[in-house]
């Protein structure tokens, strides 16, 4: 069964947002690194991971309707 | 003195409605500095006494209410380290100077370029070239000659935290660099103040609020060693709204730790992207 998740890339992140990304279609079982993989960004890019407003990892595991926010390493001002 | 100051604040001081109705008694803009030379002391220690007697300095007029004039007397009171005087130190620096911070410690040892003048509000023609301290000073007293402003013309290290970074009420980082802001992590917790700290990229950032028991900074970038000194701001610099948010959240937090009042950032971080209108709240630990 297709699972699908929220995604929302930030900063330089944005550019590997997929199309779907509202509803963006995981197979079960798919981590946040899987679906890195998938979107081509690179891992040393991603500094902060939050699930459903939480902060995750790259092995946290997905599920149905989780929204799913990456933002890379901020330090301007 | 205390007496005859009272005395003669009450007889200056001149019976105003606020907006909604109710009356207040004010205290002009230039009745502040006339009573502080008469009684030959400075303008804050006027003020404090006036608020502590419920008479209102018309320049605090419409913080009244969401203040009480003990709360704007404990502002007066109170001293704030602002690091880094550039796109947030700037903002963070004239919305605190008009809030009515009574001390302003001020550390950078920048001077003004002209790839500032995007979103950096102190940096003009004029101030082209001068350090951002200066200008910081200058435009301060511009603001409220109550405020007591010191300058520190260094750059942030290891070597002269311990004497740049003093015990304050709050201390901000208005930093440009991920590096540095461990550096004042470190020397915030060492000097046993909370810390309030943004960082922007493009059109997106965060701020969250460090108190010394806190983890800090390693939930938001891991460790220090694993990283490089700069972030996406490299490819994306700093739009000035995304700046401005950031600065006005990182004051709201200021404020809030002075007077114990409101919900702070502990181990929260608030995100902004204003390309698609998202502010959220989100857990870091």
């Amino acid at each position: 069964m297709m699972m699908h998740v929220t995604l929302k890339l930030f900063a330089t992140l944005s550019r590997f947002t997929p199309d779907s990304a509202d509803s963006y279609p995981i197979a079960p079982g798919t981590t946040v690194k899987h679906l890195l993989e998938k979107l081509d960004v690179p891992e040393d890019d991603v500094r902060l991971i939050f699930i459903n407003g939480i902060k995750g990892c790259l092995t946290s595991t997905l599920t149905d309707g989780d929204r799913l926010g990456i933002f890379p390493p901020v330090g301007g001002g | 003195m205390k007496t005859q100051i009272i005395e003669k604040l009450k007889a200056i001081s001149r019976q105003k409605k606020y907006p909604d109705g109710t009356d207040y008694n004010s205290i002009s803009l230039e009745g502040i500095p006339s009573l502080a030379k008469s009684f030959k002391v400075d303008n804050r220690k006027i003020e404090i006494i006036a608020l502590e007697k419920g008479i209102v300095p018309e320049r605090y007029a419409r913080n009244m209410k969401t203040f009480s004039p003990e709360d704007q007397a404990n502002l007066l009171k109170s001293q704030v380290s602002i690091v880094g005087l550039g796109g947030l130190g700037g903002t963070v620096s004239e919305i605190l100077a008009r809030t009515g911070i009574g001390t302003l410690n001020l550390i950078d040892g920048d001077r003004f370029e002209a790839s500032n003048l995007n979103r950096q509000f102190l940096c003009n023609y004029e101030t082209m070239g001068k350090y951002k301290t200066e200008s910081a000073v200058k435009r301060i007293q511009e603001i409220n000659a109550s405020i007591t402003v010191r300058r520190y013309d260094e750059y942030l290290d290891d070597k002269n935290s311990d004497t740049v970074i003093c015990p304050s009420d709050v201390i901000v980082d208005c930093l440009d660099n991920i590096k540095t802001r461990f550096t004042l992590e470190n020397a915030s917790k060492k000097a046993g103040s909370p810390l309030v700290s943004a960082a922007v990229a493009g059109l997106s950032g965060h701020v969250t609020t460090i108190f010394p028991e806190d983890p800090g900074l390693k939930l938001i970038y891991g460790r220090p060693d694993d990283l490089k000194s700069k972030g996406a701001e490299t490819s994306l610099g700093c739009l000035s709204s995304a700046v401005s948010v950031l600065a006005a959240f990182e004051t709201a937090e200021v404020i809030k730790i002075i007077l114990n009042r409101g919900s702070l950032l502990r181990n929260k971080l608030l995100i902004i992207d204003l390309l698609d209108n998202i502010t959220e709240v989100l857990n870091l630990q």
